[in-house]
């Protein structure tokens, strides 16, 4: 079982922010080529998100795994809902439907949609 | 630590059993692979939960003994 106050912790953060990333290293200084992928869509899109280092809290990094059921980072999350990791986020960014589904979302971007 | 991709196509296979995987080795270093995994069970799905499918077919494997996976889901036409 993944321990409440992380799980109360992951709740509060993807609750109380449009857009999450967890992932490893941090948005300036991305520790995975995997990571810096997302971050280059996400900033590309132009959307404002909060981005977590999961490598600094190795209990968040297995809470997360849990809780999402999903193994690997980076991990997306769109108004507290899991969108997936890099090759969703890359595929959805190549079709368009990730910069729809922020629209459809009401989340601000800088780019045209 | 590296995974033979017939391996991985293996396990695919048994935990979707009527999914077709091709899998290819990106570095040929045998711990970077991209594999597309086609299967009607899809049908319906998001693509979070088809990965999830695939996820939960390799036994906890993702992440750890099997460090990158670049993964494609689709359900086959006509399904």
């Amino acid at each position: 079982m993944v321990d409440q106050t992380i799980v109360d912790r992951i709740k509060q953060d993807i609750n109380g922010n449009d857009v999450v990333l967890y992932m490893k290293g941090t948005p300036v200084f991305p520790q995975c080529g995997f990571s810096a992928a997302v971050v280059g869509v996400l900033s590309h899109v132009g959307v404002q998100f909060k981005g977590v280092n999961i490598l600094e809290d190795p209990g968040l990094r297995q809470g997360l795994k849990e809780f999402s059921n999903w193994p690997t980072f980076p991990q997306l999350y769109v108004k507290g809902e899991l969108v997936g990791g890099c090759d969703i986020v890359r595929e959805m960014y190549e079709s368009g439907e990730l910069q729809q589904l922020l629209a459809d979302k009401g989340i601000k971007t800088g780019a045209a949609v | 630590m590296a995974m033979e991709a017939a391996v991985i196509e293996k396990l695919i296979k048994e935990g979707i059993p009527d999914a077709t995987v091709e899998i290819a080795d990106l570095r040929g270093d045998g711990d970077h692979y991209a594999a597309l995994v086609t299967s009607a069970s899809f049908k319906g799905k998001s693509r979070v939960q088809q990965h999830q499918m695939v996820y939960a077919a390799l036994q906890g494997r993702m992440g750890g003994e099997l460090h990158a996976l670049a993964l494609t889901t689709a359900v086959p036409e006509g399904a």
